[in-house]
């Protein structure tokens, strides 16, 4: 009746993920309760589980992904725990719960945290910044977010029932086949991938076809917001890419739930495909993490300088470049594994090269602060955090990417310092100067800045004292994912990095205070003209938060920078006297298609895991079925009349004067 | 679809794009582009299993080789099944754009059978392979065979259920804009279908068989 899915699949044995597991079902449960009994739950249906709106999605993909972030820090903290005291002895994670964790926590920080936060933050801006009032495909995009969603709910859901996988973030077979790994856990790996992969896809789908063809007039891609162009690479390399992932992961399934031999030891299976496919994926994963965090860092630097971009066509060339040259490195992840010298040498010589264009855009940045009068708030301070880090990490890649120096930093606690060195500097660093920097875009008001300056800090020396350590202790042998060790010298790094993992706890816990502190505090925080930062670009041209169809009038580019063109040509000329001509305006209806798609591909996914094929069967009837009720809408817009435009435009445009009149008069 | 839209959509393919870009395209234009990039990603996923195939084909672990299992007559037939398919829903497509229901049923109708017939002829020869004691599960080259036949032999399976709500919704809709846009898509999944067909024709039986 229920596949392999019994009692014992609920860890009472083991005290750590059962309380921790049950302390979350049991927040999640107040939650709810508290929804429903508060009377929410008709708007959380209304405005936004059901909603299509880009602004509303790629809010939610950030909820979710900051929620993800704790768990996976969770799994931080615990790993560092582990470590601090496990020398000579078993510490308190014993091997088997420890191995999940770290592979909970790969796992989690790569597809839960880092691309829904930057999916999100390219959700919310690309509409904006490109003048228009959608996406190219509003509905799929959220179905995208709630397979996303899926497919985290899934991976926590191993938590308490079952086990999460032992194999580290990707599933090297043959570990990962049946013979060595007969659990559940790998399963939940692989079925919570391939649905949220799937969302991925369609997000990746949405974004490209919304910067190729939904551009207001004038907005020529050479003047698209770099922010824009990065988008645009990222999701070029999701549609690339993700795909790769799909069919790698897809062979594992057909490997484990069907005895094919694609990766298995006997009957001619062949691990190296699996090293190959995945990080022929893997790789450019990277890029489509980076490459939007670029994009921030590329709109924060200018608006925080009151200059343009630095060289923009010389960006954009340098974000086209590591996009093709991303799909051309993948082998430096396994040099060791015995390709030769030969190919070695070609693979190590493209990771070098594709340091010179990240080197343009660093180069552009600094150039662009020069002879800026720089404003040094919360957003800045992350890319001023993240360009002196990421140029460590940077140098560390280059280093690992030589072959013979690769040999010995091979899966040492070296290489391990190196990716978080490159992914917390440059791309958690790059989402949460985009979180701070559009948040009052988001929200109607300023994140707090005190406290959001008080987590940079800790975050930014929390990051140097948890991770120089393990650079050291690398050099000193330690491979990674060791779940106790014998070498007393090793211990005093280790205890340090321990120490960075509690700074790094502060400043989470001063984003969330930065959080609760603004939200109570949205009065005196509020954005009322639109445009707290004197930006650039057109995000800013509309109110905060921005009406549901973005602008009521679409402006008219004319060059690079369009925002500020606008602002300078009011300057001149003041506010024009003639009042827009508004039009009626169609938008996309809510649907409630991807929260129940959602729903079924969370029964079907659970099904599978446990081999319940009845229950496979009932969800893919169900998944069909929404597919053709979708199919089957008969309206599926609605209209805004130009006079209820005309009143939502007014408000903004009257506290707009005042910023064109204070600006010109200063 | 307005005048305005259509006037878009089959506007002179050897104009030049003027110098400032004109604002969003109309939405049959972004409908067909973004399926276009669904179908790329699509192949790409193929390709992976085309290179996995190409890996593995040599790995008979001492079973069959394509050489030895491989019947071309079959094969032929599905072929030709397949690419009439492809014509049959060329003619769907014309009759969507002439609106006419009598000749866009029928040439779908023909479209689903043709395809059902392939996919008839496939089930035989992997059930016929799998009675010879040559499953998948008997060598990686096998896997691989029958992961990347049968991938496409899915997505026919998907395309016929999704040609079936294709007629489905034309009968209770008529041939209104968004239905149009859906008619586009579908078609271009079909052909694409036969294009990777054509490369699963030559890589795996064609070459399977010489080898």
């Amino acid at each position: 009746m229920f596949g392999k899915l019994t009692l014992s699949a609920i860890p009472f044995d083991q005290p750590i993920p059962l309380i921790s597991g049950g302390v979350v079902v049991l927040l999640v449960l107040a939650v709810l309760a508290w929804i429903v009994i508060k009377g929410h739950l008709p708007y959380l249906w209304s405005e936004w589980i059901t909603s299509v709106d880009h602004k509303r999605i790629g809010v939610m993909y950030m909820f979710l992904a900051l929620l993800m972030l704790l768990r996976g820090f969770a799994d931080a903290l615990m790993m560092r725990g582990q470590q601090a005291v496990a020398l000579h002895s078993n510490g308190f994670l014993p091997p088997e719960h420890y191995n999940q964790v770290f592979s909970a926590h790969g796992t989690i920080m790569i597809f839960f945290v880092a691309m829904p936060f930057v999916i999100g933050l390219m959700n919310l801006v690309v509409p904006l910044q490109l003048g228009v009032r959608d996406v190219a495909f509003p509905t799929l995009n959220s179905v995208g977010f709630w397979l996303t969603a899926t497919g985290a709910l899934l991976v926590n859901l191993s938590l308490i029932v079952g086990e999460f996988a032992r194999t580290g973030w990707l599933p090297y077979p043959p570990l990962s086949e049946l013979t060595y790994s007969p659990g559940v856990g790998v399963d939940y790996y692989l079925w919570a991938l391939q649905i949220s992969g799937i969302g991925t896809l369609v997000s990746g789908v949405n974004l490209t076809t919304t910067v190729l063809k939904m551009r207001t007039k004038g907005m020529a891609l050479l003047r698209m917001p770099i922010f824009c162009w990065t988008t645009l690479a990222s999701n070029l390399l999701i549609i690339a890419a993700f795909p790769i992932l799909t069919a790698t992961l897809a062979m594992l399934i057909l490997d484990r739930y069907l005895g094919f031999h694609f990766f298995t030891n006997d009957g001619g299976g062949n691990v190296m495909m699996f090293m190959n496919l995945i990080w022929a994926w893997g790789h450019p994963e990277v890029y489509i993490l980076v490459l939007p965090a670029f994009g921030v860092y590329s709109e924060v630097v200018p608006t925080f300088s009151g200059k343009p971009l630095f060289g923009y066509r010389s960006m954009v060339l340098a974000t086209m470049a590591i996009c093709i040259i991303s799909f051309m490195v993948w082998l430096h992840h396994f040099f060791t594994m015995g390709a030769g010298p030969e190919v070695n040498a070609i693979f190590g010589i493209a990771s070098m090269i594709i340091a010179v264009p990240t080197g343009v855009k660093i180069y552009n940045w600094l150039f662009t602060m020069y002879g800026g009068r720089v404003r040094f708030t919360t957003p800045m301070l992350w890319s001023l955090g993240f360009m002196v880090t990421f140029i460590l990490g940077g140098l560390t890649g280059v280093l690992v990417a030589v072959p013979p120096a690769d040999f010995l930093l091979h899966n040492s606690l070296f290489l391990v310092a190196h990716f978080h060195n490159v992914i917390i500097g440059g791309v958690l660093f790059g989402a949460f100067a985009g979180y701070t920097y559009w948040f009052p875009k988001a929200f109607g008001f300023r994140l707090h800045e005190g406290w959001g300056k008080a987590a940079f800090w800790f975050w930014l020396i929390g990051f140097y004292v948890a991770f120089m350590p393990l650079y050291a202790v690398g050099f000193l042998g330690m491979t990674r994912r060791m779940q106790h060790y014998d070498v007393p010298e090793w211990r005093p790094w280790l205890l340090v990095a321990g120490v960075g993992a509690i700074l790094i706890l502060i400043g989470i816990l001063c984003q969330i205070t930065q959080l609760v502190v603004s939200i109570s505090r949205r009065e005196e925080l509020r954005d009322h003209t639109g445009d707290p930062w004197d930006g650039r670009s057109l995000e800013w041209a509309t109110a905060s938060p921005p009406p549901v169809f973005n602008f009521a009038v679409t402006p008219d580019v004319t060059g690079e920078d369009a925002y500020w063109l606008i602002k300078a040509h009011a300057k001149q000329q003041g506010l024009e006297a003639k009042a827009p001509d508004y039009r009626d305006i169609e938008m996309p209806k809510n649907s409630p298609t991807g929260f129940v798609s959602a729903f079924f591909a969370t029964i079907m996914g659970f099904a599978l895991i446990w081999h319940i094929w009845w229950m496979v069967i009932a969800g893919f009837i169900g998944a069909f079925a929404t597919f053709v009720a979708f199919a089957w809408r008969d309206h599926d817009e609605y209209v805004i009349p130009a006079a209820e435009v005309e009143r939502i435009d007014r408000a903004n445009i009257e506290e707009r004067r005042g910023l064109v009149t204070i600006a010109g008069g200063a | 679809m307005s005048a305005v839209e259509m006037a878009h959509g089959h506007a002179d393919p050897h104009h030049l794009h003027p110098v400032e870009h004109e604002g969003p395209a109309p939405k049959r234009i972004v409908t067909g582009f973004g399926f276009w990039i669904f179908l790329l990603s699509d192949i790409v996923m193929f390709s992976c299993f085309f290179a996995t195939y190409a890996v593995l084909a040599g790995q008979t672990n001492g079973g069959p080789s394509g050489a030895q299992l491989f019947d071309l007559k079959n094969v032929a037939i599905e072929t030709a099944l397949l690419l009439l398919s492809s014509f049959t829903c060329g003619m769907a497509s014309i009759a969507a754009d002439l609106r006419n229901f009598l000749w866009f049923q029928v040439s779908m109708a023909v479209t689903a059978v043709l395809g059902a017939g392939f996919l008839v002829l496939e089930a035989i020869e992997f059930i016929d392979l799998v009675e010879r004691g040559a499953g998948p599960s008997r060598s990686a080259f096998l896997s691989s065979f029958f992961s990347l036949v049968g991938c496409h032999g899915l997505h026919v399976t998907a395309g016929i259920l999704w040609l079936l709500t294709m007629m489905a919704q034309v009968v209770a809709k008529g041939f209104r804009a968004d239905i149009q846009r859906r008619i586009l898509c579908f078609a271009l999944f079909w052909h694409a279908l036969d294009i990777i067909w054509v490369a699963v024709f030559s890589v795996v039986y064609l070459l399977g068989s010489a080898a």
